[in-house]
């Protein structure tokens, strides 16, 4: 009976330290610069999530990126080798994505990214090993086609950065929008002043513009745009009207309709614990990015309660399955492990002082992308 | 498809881009004409300037104030840096000066950040001067940008007549030609430059705050403005200010000439998606092919000395 009783104590031990076998988790986002706002909102999100799970096995290794390719791929080198993580997230750029996530993925370490989805790794590019837990680039400006249609838009003038996600943005939107395009412009990334480009809008005849411009970007062109006095109706992807921005921007985005997979006034019992937490925590109201970080790490903790990162087709199935309460009510993975998930439309409100989104109807529903059936895993 | 408004609208546009460059690349070019200084921080001085914008313009709820306190914060800055470290680098080589001053940014982007938070802020032009007016020949354009334009030509004439008419002036121009003959004339020299880093930090600080009200104050917004203050310095002349004034007009309409017509005019002889696409590329190297070919006519820049 002592005897019985001794190794009883003695499973649990064993059980109870194989659980305590550390998790390290290499974080690259962007931390400095004028994308820091993006990366900071994804971490404390993902970080809020990982306290709120009470396993303090978990380590975090967070590394700036500076919004730099190359500093990036190094950062990726050093967590692999000289860190030693199991897993890694963060990416909040495409180009950095595609600078980093090929050649992670390809030495079998699992990414799970938190923003970034670039389409050449939806397609043909796709791995077991990457997940995104955002969405495919395309989907919040599909949803904006969609909604531009809805709401009569027949002559879109249409401009986004020239990098990799902006080439997506604009691909997204003309992929459902059925209008025709007075225009449409490729800005550089990074541009501070619209002038030019706003008084192609004004010349072109448009009855309204379409533009993703995330960050600094976005509040520079919403400020000259409604300087300008062109006026005609904007439509966006959430990119540009998160928590963070809108403060920053003012009355210009009070109205301004855009897209986006999550809202802070969406109604489900894990957003509204979110939100709470989120604005108890950090003293701020969480914006999109944050809600992606929430989720991402909610992910990683539920595939982790099922199998060790070390047992890559346990872990992957346990990813695959999704098992995890998003702050978006319903989450799926489709085939390419890319997000199946309803899209909103949002309206630019003030709420006292603060302004910010209120969900105004859902246009797309369980919207996958259409790169899944390039994906061979 | 190009109008004449379109066009008339674009040269405004490239107007009011070139004098708010060249109220960072007026600083630069004294600096660098009269003490031999590289100064990255000249872009930390900018973005300094539109916080303190914003935040007195937060706390206050006027935009003049948030100008003056933009100036005053740039000037401040500029002295206590110029009196603890850039004043040790006169005598230094130029990678000294460079590796030091990018230290700078690094300690003003990272403090800023510190005291602020990574979040943009809010700066927004006064209601006065908000909206478009129409100009004649039917073209709308925001008051705003008119207003930027007047101001830089106004301080380009100041700063001109400064130069040319005042005994500063002709002390900033004698420390150019020749420091130690200024020295031994018996002007103080140590004082002369903190009060020309004074004003060069000050014409950046304003700058930023004036544009900071139609773009986004932000950590590391001085960075990309001072890429091209430097190519401005590099074809006006160095130390020269009319040759900055030209310069600044000349990048401020190449750049955005370049990015709306190039694209334009390639469509004649390709097809539109590869002319959008080649348009694009080409239109932001045109102010580094204007660079060039103004430094292979004239190596010293437009209105730079002998070599």
């Amino acid at each position: 009976m002592k005897m019985g009783r001794f190794l009883l104590t003695a499973a649990f031990a064993a059980l109870a330290s194989a659980a305590a076998a550390e998790v390290k988790v290499g974080m690259i986002t962007t931390l400095s610069g004028g994308g820091a706002g993006l990366g900071i909102d994804v971490r404390d999100g993902f970080l809020l999530a990982i306290q709120q799970s009470g396993r303090s096995d978990i380590e975090l290794v967070v590394e700036d990126d500076q919004q730099k390719p190359e500093i990036a791929v190094q950062l990726a080198d050093k967590m692999i080798q000289s860190d030693k993580v199991d897993l890694m997230t963060g990416i909040i750029w495409s180009n950095l994505a595609m600078a980093v996530v090929p050649s992670v993925t390809a030495q079998e370490m699992f990414y799970l990214s938190p923003n970034a989805g670039p389409s050449a790794l939806a397609g043909a590019g796709c791995s077991p090993f990457y997940f995104n837990v955002a969405w495919q680039n395309d989907a919040l400006h599909e949803a904006a086609g969609a909604y531009a249609n809805g709401a009569g838009y027949g002559n879109a003038f249409i401009l986004a950065p020239n990098y990799p996600a902006g080439k997506d943005a604009l691909t997204g939107f003309k992929r459902t929008f059925t209008g025709k395009l007075a225009g449409e412009i490729y800005t550089e990334l990074g541009q501070t002043d619209y002038a030019a480009e706003i008084a192609q809008i004004r010349a072109s005849g448009a009855d309204s513009v379409y533009f993703f411009l995330p960050g600094g970007m976005g509040i520079s062109f919403l400020k000259q745009y409604a300087d300008s006095g062109v006026g005609l109706p904007l439509v966006g992807p959430a990119f540009s009207f998160d928590q963070n921005i809108l403060q920053a921007v003012g009355d210009a985005a009070l109205g301004v309709v855009n897209t986006s997979q999550w809202s802070k006034d969406l109604d489900n019992e894990a957003n509204k614990a979110f939100v709470a937490s989120f604005q108890e925590a950090y003293g701020r109201l969480p914006s999109l990015y944050a809600s992606q970080g929430f989720d991402t790490a909610n992910l990683m903790l539920s595939a982790l309660a099922k199998a060790e990162p070390s047992d890559k087709a346990a872990f992957q199935a346990a990813l695959e399955a999704a098992d995890f309460a998003s702050t978006r009510g319903k989450f799926a993975f489709g085939p390419n492990h890319h997000p199946v998930q309803d899209v909103y439309a949002r309206k630019v409100v003030k709420e006292g002082d603060i302004y910010t989104n209120e969900t105004i109807g859902t246009v797309l529903t369980d919207h996958g992308d259409s790169y899944a059936a390039e994906c061979k895993m | 498809m190009m109008s004449l408004v379109l066009l008339a609208e674009q040269v405004l546009n490239g107007l009011q881009f070139g004098v708010m460059l060249f109220l960072m690349a007026a600083g630069l070019t004294l600096i660098f004409g009269v003490m031999g200084l590289i100064n990255l921080a000249h872009g930390s001085l900018y973005m300094l300037g539109a916080f303190a914008a914003a935040s007195v313009a937060a706390a206050t709820g006027s935009f003049t104030l948030a100008l003056l306190a933009a100036l005053a914060a740039a000037a401040v800055a500029g002295v206590i840096v110029e009196l603890l470290i850039i004043r040790r680098l006169y005598d230094r080589d130029h990678l000294d000066q460079v590796l030091a001053t990018f230290a700078l940014i690094l300690i003003f982007s990272e403090g800023t950040r510190w005291a602020f938070g990574s979040f943009p802020l809010y700066l927004d032009i006064p209601p006065a001067l908000s909206g478009p007016v129409s100009l004649p020949g039917g073209i709308d354009y925001p008051l705003y940008r008119l207003v930027l334009i007047g101001a830089g030509l106004l301080i380009a004439l100041g700063l001109d007549l400064m130069i040319t008419r005042t005994r500063i002036g002709i002390r900033i121009r004698a420390g150019e030609n020749d420091r130690e003959m200024t020295a031994a004339l018996g002007i103080d020299i140590s004082r002369l430059y903190t009060l020309i880093f004074a004003l060069g930090a000050a014409l950046a600080g304003l700058a930023g705050a004036l544009v900071g009200a139609i773009q986004s104050v932000q950590v590391g917004m001085g960075e990309p403005v001072l890429i091209l203050a430097f190519v401005v310095i590099v074809i006006g002349g160095i130390g020269s200010i009319r040759g900055a004034l030209l310069g600044a007009l000349l990048v401020g309409l190449t750049d955005t000439l370049g990015g709306v017509f190039l694209p334009e005019a390639l469509k004649l002889v390709t097809d539109p998606a590869s002319a959008k696409a080649v348009g694009a590329s080409l239109a932001s190297m045109a102010i580094y092919i204007l660079m060039g070919a103004i430094l292979i006519w004239r190596p010293t820049g437009l209105f730079g000395g002998r070599a």
